[in-house]
């Protein structure tokens, strides 16, 4: 009895303290599994230097907003960002953290990585199945002296709702009015029928099905298509010039970004202007409440976001994410500056 | 002293049956508050599109049109092309291991065939995926294109891409997830026969063949046809493994080889990224769907059994 009483007891202290430990030095976080590598590398980073444990669990962008908007997060974590009028409706601020590319990848026998040349306006083509075959004129334009075979296009898009999908339908209605007008853009959305569609679960299954499947064509992030070595096509940037996708290049296009002109970073960073461009990338964004309820965890977790813009840096790019223009993390602390605590500015 | 005998056996007793009742009770409750939860989150997507949710087959998050129609196909003939071959191959399977193999086989393959019940569904999806769709695209898929396509009937089966993944890669994929679970059932009936009746059999001249066909297999008949129902199961409402294999692609094809869609797979693909309200209650009515479905052919399968 007494060592059932003693269990009991050290067990309630036990819980007792995790639960102090969750309230105080815990920030919890939810969303998106792009940003996922990134965020738990900061955190783990953070941790060391603050001793402040950030938790981020990659569920998914929709499942970030859900779970800020119910209150059982700190943060959110959302690929897409939220246009004004929900961001108010749900009182919410959003600012980006970093940057991703998304880049085709091929399988064609006889095409090495970098080798073939595509547009927009062909890549949309090419998924809306105007075009089925490797040697349709339309490729062999754009790819003078580059040996195609004339196999059948399979078009390798993923099989689960993702902000790289989203990122890469806007990118193809903004370069093909027909993409725009039957198609759409969404996380999710109705690959057209006419062309020889395959859906992958994740950026795994699409890199497995376009590595062995012979005309295959898909789309994936930078770093998974730079880690499993898969063969990546050049891109025609906003301003027509062939493009390689290099970190130069994505830093190109984050660089010539508007970011000052926008409400809310509310910005789709797809076919910027710049000769040198990368034309597919995409900011991910931090979903926050503007009126938060414990003054300590705020001070926390602005801790955490103002080290990340100041020591981030070299993570991300060790990772092959992009990280923010300068200008852009001076207009993020501009806005953090917003938050307040039950109705009360936040002292620095 | 006979009194308070008589009060705990009563005592005893009557905790015994309110335990059991209130545990039968207990998922009835749960049972209904899932069905009420499914209608409440997925009333906003039934209400838009009334019936036509389960016939129309556009299913488009950018327009907002949602229908369950090929969802519900794919999981339907998925199904199906699981149950027609782990039906078949788990009673041949458990008869062998019960009433044909020596000992010293039938014990070490029946526990591997319980350890295949214990693997993981998602290991089945990866493996599926990795290992079984190329070889199934290079081994079958090319064979049948020149082979097959031609037939009457079943030649528009497989008149698709030889990508590895499908239907038809799906089915089979849940086919090897539900054989452990037939063949054990099966198996474990067979064995409870007693040994007299096949004594008996074999007395009166019958050959293995007749004890088997005859005998035993009738009269483990409502055992294979509840194995085949917890199977058949298993096949409508398997998630991750399909979710690898079959495509996700929503429309009804004739061909086999065409990737298409499951309702579970749709969910849990789409269920993390779903923003738009309308999509989440749609997706939470493919649910709803689901769970009607399940029931539908679980209520035909009894009525077959009855028979």
């Amino acid at each position: 009895m007494k060592l059932l009483k003693s269990v009991f007891v050290s067990s309630v202290m036990l819980a007792a303290s995790a639960f102090a430990l969750a309230n105080n030095d815990t920030i919890n976080g939810a969303g998106s599994t792009f940003a996922h590598p990134l965020y738990s590398k900061w955190a783990e980073e953070f941790r060391k230097e603050s001793g402040i444990r950030v938790n981020y669990q990659a569920i998914g962008s929709g499942g970030g907003i859900r779970q800020i908007t119910a209150k059982t997060v700190d943060f959110g974590a959302s690929d897409a960002p939220l246009t004004d009028d929900k961001l108010n409706r749900e009182g919410l601020i959003q600012f980006p953290t970093a940057m991703g590319a998304i880049v085709p990848v091929v399988n064609i026998p006889g095409v090495a990585p970098g080798a073939m040349k595509l547009t927009g306006k062909v890549l949309a083509d090419i998924y809306l199945g105007n075009i089925k075959k490797w040697n349709d004129e339309r490729i062999t334009a754009l790819n003078p002296g580059l040996n195609i075979p004339g196999q059948p296009i399979y078009v390798v898009h993923r099989s689960d709702g993702s902000g790289t999908t989203f990122t890469f339908t806007d990118y193809l209605s903004r370069v093909n009015e027909q993409w725009k007008n039957e198609i759409g853009v969404n996380t999710d959305i109705t690959w057209p029928r006419k062309a020889t569609t395959i859906g992958g679960n994740g950026n795994a299954g699409v890199a497995s099905f376009v590595r062995r499947t012979r005309g295959a064509i898909g789309y994936v992030e930078y770093a998974y298509a730079k880690q499993n070595s898969l063969t990546h096509t050049q891109l025609a940037s906003a301003e027509g010039t062939f493009l390689q996708p290099s970190m130069e290049t994505f830093q190109a296009a984050a660089a010539n970004a508007d970011w000052a002109n926008t409400s809310n970073f509310y910005l789709l960073l797809n076919n910027q202007p710049g000769a040198n461009s990368w034309p597919i990338t995409a900011a991910t964004f931090i979903l926050l409440h503007k009126d938060q309820a414990d003054a300590a965890k705020t001070k926390s977790m602005l801790d955490f976001f103002e080290w990340s813009y100041a020591q981030g840096d070299q993570h991300a790019i060790a990772l092959d994410y992009i990280p923010m223009p300068e200008n852009v993390s001076v207009m993020v602390a501009d806005s953090l500056r917003q938050l307040t605590v039950n109705g009360q500015p936040v002292s620095q | 002293m006979l009194s308070t005998t008589n009060a705990r056996a009563v005592d005893g007793d009557s905790i015994f049956q309110r335990l059991s009742f209130s545990s039968a009770i207990l998922i009835l409750l749960v049972l209904i508050g899932i069905l009420i939860s499914l209608i409440d989150g997925g009333w906003q997507a039934l209400s838009e599109f009334g019936p036509g949710f389960v016939f129309s087959n556009e299913w488009d998050p950018v327009g907002s049109q949602f229908g369950a129609a090929s969802a519900i196909y794919g999981t339907l003939v998925s199904s199906l092309i699981a149950i027609v071959i782990a039906i078949p191959a788990g009673l041949g399977t458990a008869i062998f291991l019960a009433e044909l193999a020596p000992r010293w086989i039938s014990k070490p393959v029946g526990m591997a065939i319980e350890l295949l019940a214990a693997v993981p569904s998602i290991i089945y999806g990866m493996w599926g995926l990795f290992v079984f769709a190329p070889w199934f695209s290079e081994g079958f898929q090319f064979w049948a294109l020149e082979n097959l396509v031609g037939l009457p009937v079943i030649g528009a089966w497989f008149d698709g891409p030889p990508i590895g993944i499908g239907l038809l890669t799906a089915g089979l994929i849940l086919s090897f997830m539900i054989l452990p679970i037939i063949t054990a059932l099966t198996r474990d009936a067979l064995q409870t026969i007693p040994n007299v009746v096949r004594e008996a059999a074999y007395g009166v001249g019958a050959t293995p063949f007749e004890v088997i066909t005859r005998v035993l297999l009738p009269s483990i008949r409502n055992a294979a046809v509840g194995a085949g129902i917890l199977g058949l199961g298993r096949a409508l409402g398997e998630t991750m493994a399909v979710a690898f294999v079959i495509g996700g692609a929503n429309r009804i094809e004739t061909s086999l080889f065409m990737p298409a869609s499951s309702i579970s797979s749709t969910i849990a693909q789409q269920f993390n990224e779903a923003t738009n309200e309308m999509h989440i209650s749609a997706l939470i009515s493919l649910g709803l769907v689901l769970f009607v479905l399940t029931f539908l052919v679980m209520g035909v399968a009894r009525l077959l059994l009855k028979k």
